[in-house]
């Protein structure tokens, strides 16, 4: 059976909101920083949609990009994290606030 | 054409300076210190005495010359050069300068035998000559300016030059600020002066200025304000009413100091600069009375304070003050070629009178106070011979250099209508000899009043030859202007004639003829001389109790003279003191704290408070940064859909 165009788009709305919540409500970096990995895999999936939809093949080079882009801002989110653990034996963003004033 | 030397004349001095002032300290030669600056301003006086030579060579109205060296500032309209004016006046100026300057070299050579700043001293010395020299020979105001900032300079250096000694109230450095800081305001006068030659005639060099000036009518308001602001000036360096009470305290400097720069030469640099302007002078009439006035009652009111002061070089300061007095009523007048006179006779025989001084404070170890000298005569009788020479040309006595000069300006001014300034100058005639003869009375004759340790002695062979030529001239220096009436030719009036033609014509003053007034005028200056001189050799040696009475019985009269009228008390109640007082309670409370200070305090207490408060914004947590951008999102996206 063929799913319609508006129910991919429907599932990548849901799993975007489900990442901006998780991005502005959770305190766990780790869980903070999945959740942005789930938005720009919302993101993608709506790409791929409109790409088959439409029959055009850029949507789908755009993945590719958002992919490679995904990846490296994981392997220096990632560090990041694993930084912060170093210093401050937590990875709670409620207790890194040292840039406030 | 030895005028095409004059900058060689100009610029040795400035080397001479230049390798005093850089290496001096590493020459341990006191002699080579001084041969290389005395040197300097020998070179200068072979050149402009070869210049004379020339222009007396060749006829009168191809003697001026102007030698343009090189571009020094252009801007505008306004376009000055480094070139100097040669011609019978400032050959004259320059001969005075580089003559008496070059003897005093001399001089100081002996007198100031080991002191530390020997090479410093003549550095000093060598820069004076070169900025006096710019002053004289320029040919145009701004290098004149230079030359008297120059001066001023180095008079200020000078004076302070025993900057750790003590001096009245201060040091020698409040006296040398003093001088600078007066001068300033006379300065401030030039300076306005300038500007506002530069705005009415476009130039600033002499010629164009003079040119224009010329085709003016007499009483044009402008050259009334610009020889007016001028004439400040001049009353700032020359030491006049009401700007002269820098000059006494000038002599905290070392002697030959005082007979170089504050007798001879840079305080009639004033009297040179209106002889200059004369053109200028002579549309003014009203600034002429002034100077006629102010000149006058300078010779009166210097006279009178140097009656009773007691320190030997004071006295030759008030004496100074008064003659450039008489050399400004000759200026105001009309008579400027008398009052050139005057500069060059006055040069001779007061230089001569304080390189005298400077030989007796040398014997006397630093002892100032002529009440602790006397009977100095027999242990110094070269400067005896020369100081009394020096002291009978000052009193006016023919057939020495000061009657002629001192009687010219005095004629002069009778014969152009100023009776009231010419019997100012009569009486003023009289209290210097008198005061000039009680100086030599207590001095070097009667008895011995000096503290028994001291042992006073000649002065080495560099001071007293340098005594002698002065002497010498002082005593033949008048002949240059031997007056018709008498039956000279006035050499030195007609040799200065080409400059002030201008002038004169503005005039409209006539040449006089001999008349018989005029000998009866010459033989009334000279029994008031010989009364003041009469005076003060019978109070001072026979009845020394005569003045002590008089000062008992006229006690207000010797305290307001012995106090130099309170002027310098005054300028401390009118002008210092509410300056000082203004400055600290108003400009520096009120303004600088109160308002300056206020604004800026206030503008960052206003940027910190806004910081302060807008500081909370910045929480540190980034999702409530992030949940601000969602919300910036939502909002953009909902504007670009529902519009």
């Amino acid at each position: 059976m063929q799913l319609s165009l508006s129910a991919y788009l429907g599932l990548s709305a849901i799993l975007f909101t489900i990442g901006v919540a998780g991005v502005l409500l959770r305190r766990n970096a780790i869980v903070v920083f999945m959740c942005i990995e789930l938005m720009l895999n919302s993101v993608n999936l709506s790409l791929i949609a409109f790409s088959s939809y439409r029959g055009d093949i850029t949507g789908q080079v755009l993945v590719f990009f958002v992919m490679a882009v995904a990846a490296a801002e994981a392997a220096v989110g990632l560090a990041i994290v694993i930084a912060l653990f170093r210093n401050k034996q937590t990875v709670n963003i409620d207790e890194v606030n040292i840039l406030k004033w | 054409m030895a005028h095409q030397y004059i900058g060689y004349a100009v610029f040795l001095p400035l080397i001479g300076f230049l390798i005093n002032g850089l290496i001096g300290r590493k020459i341990k030669s006191e002699s080579l210190v001084g041969i290389i600056g005395s040197a300097a301003v020998a070179i200068g006086f072979i050149i402009a005495a070869s210049i004379l030579v020339e222009m007396l060579g060749s006829p009168p109205d191809e003697r001026s010359h102007i030698v343009y060296l090189f571009n020094w500032i252009t801007a505008g309209d306004l376009s000055v050069s480094v070139a100097y004016q040669v011609d019978q006046l400032s050959v004259l100026m320059m001969l005075i300068v580089t003559g008496v300057g070059f003897l005093i070299h001399v001089y100081s050579i002996g007198y100031m035998h080991g002191d530390p700043g020997f090479w410093r001293f003549f550095s000093y010395l060598n820069l004076f000559i070169f900025t006096m020299l710019n002053l004289i020979l320029a040919d145009n105001f701004l290098l004149m300016f230079l030359g008297w900032e120059g001066v001023g300079l180095c008079s200020y250096l000078l004076i302070g030059f025993w900057y750790d000694r003590k001096f009245e109230k201060g040091t020698t450095g409040d006296a040398a600020k003093k001088a600078f800081i007066v001068n300033r305001i006379g300065d401030f006068g030039f300076l306005i002066g300038m500007f506002l030659i530069f705005t009415t005639f476009g130039s600033l060099n002499f010629s164009t200025v003079f040119a224009h000036a010329s085709m003016l009518s007499v009483g044009t308001p402008i050259v009334m304000w610009i020889t007016l602001a001028l004439f400040l000036g001049a009353t700032g360096k020359s030491a006049q009413i009401p700007l002269f009470v820098w000059l006494p305290d000038a002599m905290a400097g070392p002697t030959p100091v005082s007979a170089l720069i504050h007798a001879a030469t840079m305080v009639t640099a004033g009297i040179y600069m209106v002889a200059r302007c004369s053109v200028l002078y002579a549309l003014a009439p009203a600034t002429m009375e002034v100077v006629a006035i102010v000149g006058a009652c300078t010779a009166l009111v210097a006279a009178s304070i140097g009656l009773v002061q007691n320190d030997i070089k004071k006295i030759l300061a008030y004496s100074t003050v008064s003659q450039l007095g008489y050399m400004f009523l000759a200026l105001g007048v009309g008579a400027f070629a008398a009052g050139l006179f005057h500069v060059l006779t006055h040069a001779f025989f007061k230089a001569l009178l304080f390189l005298g001084s400077g030989a007796v404070i040398h014997a006397m170890h630093e002892e100032q106070d002529i009440r602790k000298m006397g009977e100095l005569k027999s242990h110094l009788p070269t400067t005896y011979k020369t100081f009394l020479v020096g002291t009978v040309a000052i009193a006016g006595i023919p057939p020495l250099a000061g009657f002629f000069s001192k009687d010219e300006i005095l004629w002069k001014s009778f014969a152009h209508g100023y009776y009231v300034l010419w019997f100012m100058g009569l009486v003023g005639a009289g209290l210097t000899a008198f005061y000039m003869f009680r100086l030599l009375s207590l001095t070097f004759d009667g008895e011995k009043r000096w503290d028994p340790g001291k042992h006073p002695h000649e002065a080495p062979a560099t001071m007293t030859i340098p005594l002698i030529i002065l002497a010498v001239l002082s005593a033949i220096g008048g002949f240059v202007g031997i007056p018709a009436s008498l039956g000279g030719g006035n050499a030195i009036e007609h040799w200065l004639d080409p400059v002030f033609e201008k002038a004169n014509e503005k005039m409209l003053l006539a040449g006089h003829d001999v008349e018989a007034i005029e000998y009866v005028l010459m033989a009334l200056s000279v029994g008031v001389a010989i009364a003041g001189i009469f005076l003060a050799r019978k109070w001072y040696l026979q009845r020394s109790e005569i003045p002590d009475r008089l000062s008992a019985r006229f006690a207000g009269l010797y305290k307001l003279l012995l106090n130099k009228y309170y002027v310098d008390e005054a300028y401390d109640a009118v002008v210092i003191t509410p300056a000082a007082k203004g400055s600290e309670k108003l400009l520096w409370r009120g303004i600088d704290v109160g308002v300056i200070d206020w604004f800026v305090n206030a503008l960052a207490a206003a940027f910190g408070f806004v910081s302060k408060t807008m500081r909370v914004v910045q929480t540190g947590v980034a999702q409530s940064y992030a949940l601000v951008f969602l919300a910036g999102v939502i909002a953009i996206v909902g504007w670009l859909i529902t519009r």
